[in-house]
């Protein structure tokens, strides 16, 4: 018996030991990896959309409370000024989940560029929303409260052909980040305030 | 029959390569050896758990009892692997996102618990030290050897580790044998490997 409790003795101390600090260094490390994450997933994205921004967006960014979920806006300043703010949204595409990246104007509520992050559509078809820059460059520059969709459903945004499915969802993407935009203005333009001091 | 550090760690590197002489831990060097720059990598993060895992055991071999030592040996490596994938994601997320689930693999890799078993349990730490540091570098001359011959083959290319530059060997008239980067050609490699090993070391 008594052996007994030496062995769970052990083990239960060598486990603490190693959780304790495998707690410890990923506390340690948890920052950069939402950095590297950010860097190589929707970095390139961000920067291609917030490009000449004198600032780096993916360091200058903050977090909202959005009911229960919580989401990252990345700031971009240009010509000395905080005004630009991109959030990522999810639209259902063909294969899954397409997530696009909009850049709002926070002065006059345009959009600034889109970009898509992440999908799983068909290769060499759906996949053009990500790759065909003809899809995102129509919303640059209209304004945020616009019902976005493609021409097909009676909307203003022409799809690319063969890939409706997939560009209905990169418009839905953006009506959810126009959504999430709206609702968290007020928050948005405070948390920018402090970038312009 | 005590030997030297010198010598526990130069076994490692031919009369006992771990891969190709005791034929163990083949499943990160058949799915990652398709560049060089996975392979070295793989062979450094297996490296450094090697060694602290066999340090580690080695000061404890007193104080695992003898029924639980398995278990113990594992918390062990478990928890230097986890330390591995999150430095690992944190300084070269690049890499990370190539290895992806061979790294958490390095805990079942049979030369990590093999060496805990066989050598570090019943000697000192710096002989301990010595053997590990020894395994983890002929582990990863061996992925490099057989990572450069993937890659040279099967993609005519070459991708530097830590730069990540890819090299191209060939220029782009060569037609790559893509089946040297499939599953198949893993294996024909490796038993190529262990035939030319063999064949050198026939006496």
């Amino acid at each position: 018996m008594r052996e007994m409790i030496r062995l769970l003795v052990v083990i239960a101390v060598f486990s603490a030991v190693s959780g304790g600090l495998l707690a410890a260094i990923q506390k340690g490390t948890k920052d950069r990896i939402e950095y590297q994450q950010l860097k190589f997933v929707k970095g390139p994205t961000i920067q291609q959309i917030l490009e000449g921004s004198s600032n780096d967006p993916l360091v200058d960014r903050f977090k909202l409370p959005d009911g229960k979920e919580e989401r990252s806006f990345f700031v971009g300043v240009f010509d000395g000024k905080a005004n630009i703010v991109a959030l990522e949204a999810f639209g259902k595409g063909f294969g899954g989940d397409i997530g696009v990246i909009i850049a709002v104007n926070v002065e006059n509520d345009e959009i600034v560029g889109i970009g898509v992050t992440t999908h799983s559509e068909t290769p060499g078809v759906g996949s053009k929303v990500k790759t065909d820059t003809s899809l995102s460059e129509q919303f640059k520059g209209l304004p945020i409260k616009e019902p976005f969709k493609v021409k097909a459903d009676g909307g203003q945004i022409d799809a690319i052909s063969g890939a409706t499915v997939s560009s209905r969802g990169v418009c839905g993407a953006v009506v959810g980040s126009a959504e999430i935009y709206m609702r968290l203005k007020k928050d948005i333009i405070e948390k920018l305030k402090a970038f312009k001091t | 029959m005590a030997k030297s550090a010198v010598q526990e760690f130069t076994k490692g590197l031919w009369a006992e390569v771990p891969p190709f002489r005791l034929v163990l831990g083949l499943c990160p060097i058949l799915a990652v050896t398709k560049t060089l720059e996975n392979g070295v990598g793989m062979g450094v993060a297996t490296t450094f758990v090697l060694v602290c895992s066999n340090m580690l055991i080695s000061l404890l071999r007193d104080v695992i009892p003898k029924q639980v030592r398995i278990a113990c040996y594992i918390v062990v490596i478990a928890t230097f692997v986890t330390v591995v994938e999150l430095l690992m994601q944190a300084f070269a997320y690049p890499l990370f996102l190539k290895l992806g689930i061979f790294i958490p693999l390095i805990v079942v890799n049979c030369i990590v618990l093999g060496r805990a078993e066989a050598f570090a349990a019943k000697n000192g730490v710096v002989a301990s030290f010595a053997d590990g540091l020894g395994m983890g570098v002929g582990f990863t001359l061996s992925l490099t050897a057989l990572s450069i011959f993937r890659e040279i083959f099967g993609s005519g290319t070459l991708t530097l580790p830590f730069i990540s530059t890819v090299l191209p060997v060939f220029g782009p008239s060569f037609e790559p044998f893509a089946f040297l980067v499939e599953a198949p050609g893993a294996f024909l490699c490796l038993g190529l490997m262990l035939c030319i090993m063999n064949m050198l070391g026939k006496k």
